[in-house]
């Protein structure tokens, strides 16, 4: 290996492990809030890929058709709990959130498509078809059973991730898409080639994790996941809606997921199951971080990256194999650093 | 004592019903077509997978997507080993095990000492290193796999076709059901059903669970690759697919949806999700006008349904329409062997400025007190002055910030919760920390844990039966001696809370104590059956048992202690015979807050 091997896959690993990152982040964040291990994080990744790959090539994508099912789903929930309730001032709202947008976009998106309008329209479009379905999720399959124990809720979401790959099959289809780079720019710095597309994720990386550390300094609803993820009970006794902080911390997670895909699609070809791997290199920094510090989670995370970017020179065939092993080590020094609390749940 | 009761007509049918499963599956092979054999044979193969999951994380509350990693280490180990070194599949069968045994020990270590989520977490990593690890060895053919595995000979017979196969791989999975029926009916199975919602309190009676929960982890794994080498033979080929994390997943969901309020929990769920799968393979891509594993999609959505609705699974529905016998056990005159008694004045519990900080609060300060043989002293205080919190450092569920305890003699305040039990210090609790699906007699038989010896191995052959039926024996005694032997069958969960708390006391005196630690016993119960509990406690003093008592109702205690310590915010404020207190000006003013 010469330096400017080495420096390639420094950059690499950087660019890879950019993403892994931001990953790690979402769910940190979402376990934090509710305790939910979010293993579909990966098909928000594919999800939000392949629909920009589908605007690209001036298709209708079907998460368009998949975001107004989701949406009939919740409503027909919502109504139901709604005229349980007896609250049927709430309809309106329902219809128009979960019925009119979803149709609304699906719309937009089935109009707009073949125009090819510019890449960041079709961008804003991809997240917009994508990341509401993060909260529909929570209201479907997480919501219902906010107060069960965390195992419960992991075997959520294992099966959340098994229909959401099924249904990436069903509207992407088998075939891999991968879309064009947002930039074509190369510059050569000494004897490295600096692509655009890294220089795109690491900045926009870098930029959603200020925006994220903004977020929640600043503004009220940060504060609130914050203090939610500190003390659930607490929070909810000083006002702050478990229901909305499950919602809110779902909406980051898609948003970062579906990003996330997009940033990457132009750097490696996307399946409709790929997503699950790229959310579990997430996972394996944010362990690293024991699932509950950010700064731990992203540096886990860039470790990942700079480790799968090696471990592809040396030894392409067991990449995998070197990257989900580092769990092992790990959990070693965890847990011989943690000092054991018996939990009794359920 | 025998089976009786409603549970017969039940169990006649359940007999029935089995009666007509083992003559359904011998007559199977040789009746059915070609493809159904296959499909039971299958099923077969799966329900030993799921059996070990129901074990895992139905009665235990682990979880595991790893699963057909470990199917997949019997099957490869198998594989490789028969054809390039041509070893007997029966050689190789106990190699592979061997390797399971190792490889889940290992995950098993490092995983289970952190909390319930890092197992399954590691479990999927485990898997998915696996997967891509077969299909990148040279020597395992890569993704294309090792074929022209040999036949199993059995006893001379070549089981080289599905119908004979079906006959070994259902005998497995029969024996496999079988052993784990048995384990759960046993010492080694009480504590195993106690780790899911009863973690401490096992610990209290001496239960190790971290060992408990590798024990199950293993077992599950053993099964796994068990399966794996007879699919291995049964194909007589593999390839990594079959092995995949997906695959590690759908076992998960065959012991969920079948649940594990039965060990056929198992079997039932494996059979339903490889129908359901076939017929759903079939009917999807043609609906859809695509090919691609379109069932995917109806078990996430099924599974996601079934916990939002039937959490336990189905098998709960099933058997309450053949409940079980009540569990016949035998009186059996042969007691066991008890500890010494402390002589009549020895001193034996001393705590010496004991103190517990949580943080900035101190919930007892420098507290001190000692008790003899054959003394009940009653603790009492106001809500929150810490009396529990002393419990809690006397049995060793935490350590004391400082200070110093002694039990006849030995210093314990370093010692954990299952080696102070041991050494004779039972307790019950404020808030009762029983296992509700669990008969009292099982209940209760959890306090004499420590005083059987027999594992886990014999317990699944039941060789242990002599040992089980003293122990039954020893806690129906107790239960009779607390009042209870009525209802020793009934769910204990169903016991109104006064006889829950009672059924504690039983539990505790179980575990042969010296020293025993009541936590507001007579909390919920009526008036006659206070004046039977401080009865039985007199009775227990007379015998020599030292009783410290937390109780509010200041009736029950005045008449029953030799001397009372009272607390409040931490710290002792009186100390004396209960007359004295009654009247030591300190204590007014902390209950009434001052005379004027």
């Amino acid at each position: 290996m010469n330096a400017e091997i080495a420096l390639f896959l420094i950059q690499d690993g950087l660019t890879n492990g950019a993403i892994y990152a931001l990953l790690a982040l979402a769910l940190v964040l979402v376990f934090a809030v509710t305790r939910v291990i979010f293993i579909p994080q990966g098909e928000f990744v594919t999800y939000g890929a392949l629909t920009l790959a589908s605007l690209q090539l001036g298709k209708l994508p079907g998460t368009a058709w998949l975001l107004l099912g989701a949406g009939l789903a919740v409503a027909v929930v919502d109504l139901v709990q709604a005229l349980r309730q007896g609250a049927a001032q709430r309809i309106p709202a329902i219809v128009f959130k979960y019925i009119m947008i979803p149709a609304a976009l699906l719309w937009l998106a089935w109009w707009s498509a073949p125009q090819k309008p510019a890449l960041t329209l079709q961008i804003l479009l991809a997240l917009a078809l994508v990341v509401p379905l993060g909260p529909m999720t929570y209201r479907l399959a997480y919501q219902p059973l906010a107060n069960a124990s965390v195992l419960v809720l992991l075997i959520i979401s294992v099966a959340v991730h098994f229909a959401m790959t099924g249904l990436g099959l069903v509207f992407f289809g088998a075939e891999g898409s991968r879309t064009p780079p947002f930039s074509d720019a190369q510059w050569k710095l000494w004897v490295l080639n600096i692509s655009g597309q890294s220089l795109w994720v690491i900045g926009a990386s870098l930029a959603l994790i200020v925006a994220l550390f903004l977020f929640f300094e600043r503004t009220l609803y940060g504060k609130a996941l914050r203090a939610t993820a500190i003390n659930r009970v607490g929070a909810r006794l000083v006002g702050v809606s478990p229901v909305m902080a499950g919602k809110l911390s779902f909406t980051l997670a898609a948003l970062i997921g579906a990003l996330s895909g997009i940033l990457i699609a132009p750097i490696t070809t996307i399946y409709y199951d790929s997503g699950f791997l790229v959310g579990l290199k997430g996972f394996v920094g944010a362990i690293i971080g024991g699932l509950v510090s950010y700064p731990l989670a992203a540096a886990g995370a860039l470790l990942v990256g700079m480790l799968e970017a090696y471990a592809s020179f040396w030894a392409s065939a067991y990449k995998e194999v070197i990257v989900f092993t580092l769990i092992v080590p790990v959990l070693v020094w965890r847990s011989l650093t943690t000092h054991h609390i018996e939990e009794e749940e359920e | 004592m025998s089976a009786a009761g409603p549970g017969v007509g039940g169990w006649t049918r359940a007999r029935f019903v089995l009666g007509a499963f083992l003559a359904f599956m011998l007559v199977a092979p040789l009746v059915l077509p070609e493809f159904h054999v296959t499909l039971l044979n299958y099923i077969g193969l799966y329900s030993i997978v799921a059996l070990g999951l129901v074990l895992l994380t139905g009665v235990g509350g682990l979880t595991s997507f790893g699963q057909a990693a470990f199917v997949g280490l019997g099957a490869y180990t198998t594989a490789y080993l028969t054809t390039a070194h041509g070893l007997s599949p029966w050689l190789t069968l106990l190699i592979g095990l061997a390797l399971t045994f190792a490889m889940s020990l290992f995950l098993g270590f490092i995983s289970l000492r952190l909390s319930g989520h890092y197992l399954p977490l590691g479990t999927i990593a485990w898997g998915i290193s696996l997967y891509f690890l077969f299909g990148n060895m040279e020597f395992l053919g890569g993704y294309t796999g090792i074929s022209s595995l040999p036949a199993i000979d059995l006893f001379g017979l070549a089981l080289d076709s599905g119908r004979k196969f079906h006959y070994l791989i259902w005998t497995v999975a029969l024996l496999a059901l079988l052993s784990i029926h048995n384990l759960l009916d046993s010492r080694s199975g009480r504590a195993i059903r106690a780790l899911k919602g009863g973690g401490l309190m096992a610990e209290s009676f001496g239960v190790d669970t971290a060992q408990m929960k590798i024990v199950i982890f293993i077992y599950a794994a053993l099964l796994a690759s068990l399966s794996g080498w007879l699919y291995a033979h049964l194909l007589r080929f593999v390839n990594p697919t079959p092995f995949s994390i997906n695959a590690g997943i759908e076992y998960l969901f065959m012991a969920v949806v079948g649940g594990a309020a039965s060990v056929w929990g198992a079997v039932i769920g494996a059979g339903i999700l490889t129908i359901l799968k076939q017929w759903l393979q079939d009917l999807l891509p043609k609906l859809l006008g695509q090919s691609g594993n379109f069932e995917m999609i109806v078990f996430g959505v099924l599974l996601v349904l079934l916990l939002q609705r039937a959490r336990d699974g189905i098998m709960p529905l099933a058997v309450r329409y053949f409940p079980g016998p009540n569990k016949p056990f035998s009186i059996v005159s042969q007691a066991l062997p008890q500890r010494a008694r402390p002589a009549s004045g020895e001193t034996v519990l001393e705590v010496k400025a004991a103190r517990k900080a949580f943080g900035g609060l101190v919930a007892v300060n420098d507290l001190s007190f000692s008790m003899h043989s054959g003394e009940i002293l009653g603790l009492i205080g106001p809500n929150g002055a810490g009396k529990s919190t002393v419990f809690n450092l006397v049995t060793g569920v935490f350590p004391p910030t400082g200070g110093e305890v002694y039990f006849r003699g030995e210093r314990i305040d370093a010692l954990s919760a299952r080696a102070i039990v041991t050494r004779g210090v039972a307790r019950t609790f404020q808030q009762v920390h029983l296992l509700p699906t669990m008969s009292v007699l099982e209940n209760v038989a959890m306090g004499a844990h420590l005083r059987g010896t027999k594992g886990v191995v014999s317990a699944a052959l039941h060789l242990e039966r002599s040992e089980e039926a003293k122990l039954l024996t020893e806690a129906s005694h107790q239960l009779e001696r607390v009042g209870l032997g009525t209802c020793i069958h009934e769910q204990a969960g169903s016991l109104p809370l006064g006889q829950q708390r009672i059924l504690e006391i039983a539990r505790a005196l179980c575990a042969d104590p010296v020293l025993l630690l009541l936590d507001e016993p007579a909390a919920g119960l009526r008036y006659q059956e206070k004046r039977a509990l401080a009865e039985l406690l007199r009775r227990l003093k007379s015998e020599g048992m030292s009783i410290l008592l937390v109780e509010h109702d200041m009736d029950f205690v005045m008449k029953l202690v030799d001397r009372l310590v009272v607390m409040d915010f931490g710290e002792k404020l009186a100390q004396g015979l209960p007359q004295e207190i009654q009247t030591h000006p300190a204590v007014l003013e902390a209950y009434l807050g001052g005379v004027k």
